[in-house]
């Protein structure tokens, strides 16, 4: 089985954001793999196991993301792919990313492609979808269980809390939630063997794309914080009476309703 | 053996770092109870290549170098020291002796399994009436044809209850004594004539097991010895040496992770209306510990970087067990001050570091043999 995985490198959970001159500020800050990537890699990882073949882990960023695709290297994936935008680019968005993978992906024959279900950064969770249109093949997003038989794949979807059975076929795109796996750590010879494996380097060139190709679609306007939460508000006086004063908050102070 | 890069020590400290902070500290309190490490986190250690970071590629392991190993365990230290002590005895004094000094033969019939963890090995020196004072155990090895006759007791050693693989030591010429006198052999838990005392009931340390290992008439083929025969109390001393910078890091594991517990304790326990963090008596005390832990890693890690240099490391090697260990204590210390009857309850995990931290004063070498052994080496030098 041909199989892919699209990786990011995002913040830590644990760190905290601060925006100086009208951006994130990355100083100091700890990088790690996408959480949701890596159910995307553990299961591609456990595809594998089951039905042979090759998971190649992919990822468009900078440099740095070496780090990250050693990682995935170092957990079983066969080889990473490096495409390098720092240089080409200023800026890019969701279009950016889906465009430059699929110029990647239309002719690598991919049986299945998994993604993380959202970055935590951005959090949008539309590159994957992006990618299976541009591709035109089946998407599934949310996945917490998959099972995959000849070219039949049956697939349980998480949907707000419930469940929904979907039966699809190869070639297919997938995104994953929390749940469908426990991500294995890399092992200690898994991170020793990792630096023998193939990490490749593209750039857009590579790829036969011109910076006018993949511009992005939008325009981020200001970048801030949400409001620090305040201390709560408890109604006193009689239950009618809060009951209307609480309904009045909603509509004037909230603007809820 | 490969060569390490810096990034990849930076991926094996992150990932040792996520075990044993999501997958073994949740049981440490399970470990101090039953006292017994939960299988499936041993296998998981395994299955990590834990058990295999002192022993070369060749031979199934990871054949970490020393820095390489010195980070892994600073981050093991950061767990219940049980674990880390019942993992770094097999991989530190327990394998040293044949990876450094064993014959190929050897290495080739016993790494493999102890690299995977299928066997474990410890090391046997002490003796009821030779700790500290080594050089005069009474252990008797005896050379029947071809193989030795060993008859002797061995006490406190580290793993006998779950060992596979034994490092003993016994006297091969009682004239020669400690020069030329005393030999090293592998011996498996199966031989003839090797019986295992009972556990003993220790302070801390729950989970890793301690106990006399008695040979009665044990019969070892000759071609078990470990080295030459007669240099075994040069090779016992080579084995500690690096012991302990291991043990050096595993305390500074453990400081890191005391001043963690104990900073975010002062930030949340509140008394006369305010976070006892803004007190400048608990501030001063976070800023020794952290002073203090820092000098200690810097002393390990240099230690332990002269080894993967080829340099005589007798000195420093001691130097970072001997300050490591008490910065350890004073951390400990400080860190069940902070807590106030909050560290004396088993309920919070200081407690359990503050008995566990008694230990390193002790083993690998009492603090007073260090300083014998600082001392010496500054007399000799100049």
């Amino acid at each position: 089985m041909n199989i892919f995985v699209l990786m990011k490198r995002t913040f830590d959970t644990e760190e905290k954001i601060l925006i100086e001159n009208g951006s994130i500020s990355e100083d100091d800050a700890e990088f790690i793999i996408n959480p949701y990537d890596e159910y995307a890699i553990e299961e591609a990882l456990q595809l594998k196991e089951a039905h042979g073949g090759e998971v190649t882990v992919v990822t468009v960023g900078s440099e740095e993301s070496e780090k990250e695709l050693r990682t995935a290297l170092a957990m079983g994936c066969d080889k990473a792919v490096l495409i390098n935008i720092e240089e080409d680019l200023e800026d890019g968005d969701q279009f950016t990313t889906a465009k430059i993978l699929y110029e990647f992906l239309k002719d690598k024959e991919a049986d299945i492609i998994l993604a993380g279900n959202v970055a935590i950064d951005g959090g949008s969770g539309q590159v994957g979808p992006r990618l299976a249109e541009l591709l035109d093949i089946p998407y599934v997003t949310t996945i917490t269980n998959i099972e995959i038989d000849g070219k039949n794949v049956k697939i349980v979807r998480d949907v707000e809390g419930d469940s929904e059975i979907i039966e699809t076929t190869l070639p297919l795109l997938v995104t994953a939630q929390q749940g469908l796996n426990e991500p294995r750590y890399p092992s200690l010879p898994g991170i020793m063997k990792a630096k023998k494996k193939p990490l490749e380097e593209l750039e857009l060139d590579d790829l036969d794309l011109e910076e006018e190709d993949v511009m992005p679609k939008t325009k981020t306007l200001e970048i801030y914080l949400p409001p620090k939460k305040e201390a709560g508000k408890i109604l006193q006086g009689e239950l009618q009476d809060q009951v209307k004063e609480l309904v009045s908050l909603l509509r004037s102070e909230a603007k809820v309703i | 053996m490969l060569e390490t890069t810096i990034q990849e020590i930076d991926q094996m400290k992150q990932m040792v770092k996520q075990f044993v902070d999501n997958e073994v500290e949740p049981y440490a309190q399970q470990i101090e109870e039953e006292d017994q490490i939960p299988q499936h986190i041993i296998d998981q250690a395994k299955e990590l290549g834990l058990f295999g970071i002192s022993i070369p590629e060749e031979y199934g392991g990871i054949g970490l170098n020393t820095l390489g190993k010195a980070i892994v365990l600073e981050q093991l230290g950061r767990t219940h020291n049980g674990f880390v002590s019942m993992i770094s005895a097999h991989t530190g004094i327990g394998s040293t002796g044949l990876v450094k000094l064993g014959s190929d033969e050897l290495k080739r019939k016993y790494l493999p399994a102890m690299a995977a963890g299928e066997k474990i090995a410890c090391f046997a020196l002490s003796e009821p009436g030779a700790g500290s004072d080594a050089t005069n155990i009474s252990t008797r090895a005896e050379k029947k044809g071809d193989y030795w006759v060993l008859n002797g007791i061995k006490h406190f050693i580290t793993n006998a209850p779950i060992a596979d693989i034994f490092t003993i030591f016994a006297v091969t010429d009682k004239e020669k004594g400690a020069k030329g006198g005393i030999t090293a052999f592998v011996v498996e838990r199966d031989f003839p004539g090797l019986i295992i005392g009972k556990k003993d009931k220790k302070m801390g340390l729950r989970g890793s097991h301690t106990a006399q290992v008695i040979l009665e008439n044990c019969i070892v083929p000759e071609e078990n010895v470990i080295g030459e025969v007669g240099k075994g109390y040069i090779s016992a001393l080579k084995i500690l040496a690096e012991g302990r910078i291991g043990l050096a890091a595993r305390s500074v594991g453990s400081c890191d992770k005391l001043i963690e517990l104990s900073a975010a304790y002062a930030k949340e326990r509140i008394q006369f209306g305010k976070p006892i963090a803004h007190f400048q008596a608990v501030q001063w005390m976070l800023a020794d510990m952290a002073t203090e832990t820092e000098a200690a890693r810097t002393l390990t890690l240099k230690a332990a970087q002269m080894v993967d240099e080829g340099k005589n490391v007798m000195k420093e090697a001691a130097m970072a067990k001997l300050f490591a260990s008490e910065v350890f204590n004073r951390v400990a210390d400080r860190a069940v001050q902070i807590h106030g009857g909050m560290g004396y309850v088993s309920e919070y995990p200081v407690e359990r570091y503050y008995r566990d931290a008694r230990i390193t004063k002790i083993y690998e070498g009492t603090n007073e043999i260090q300083r014998i052994i600082i001392a010496r080496k500054i007399l000799e030098e100049v």
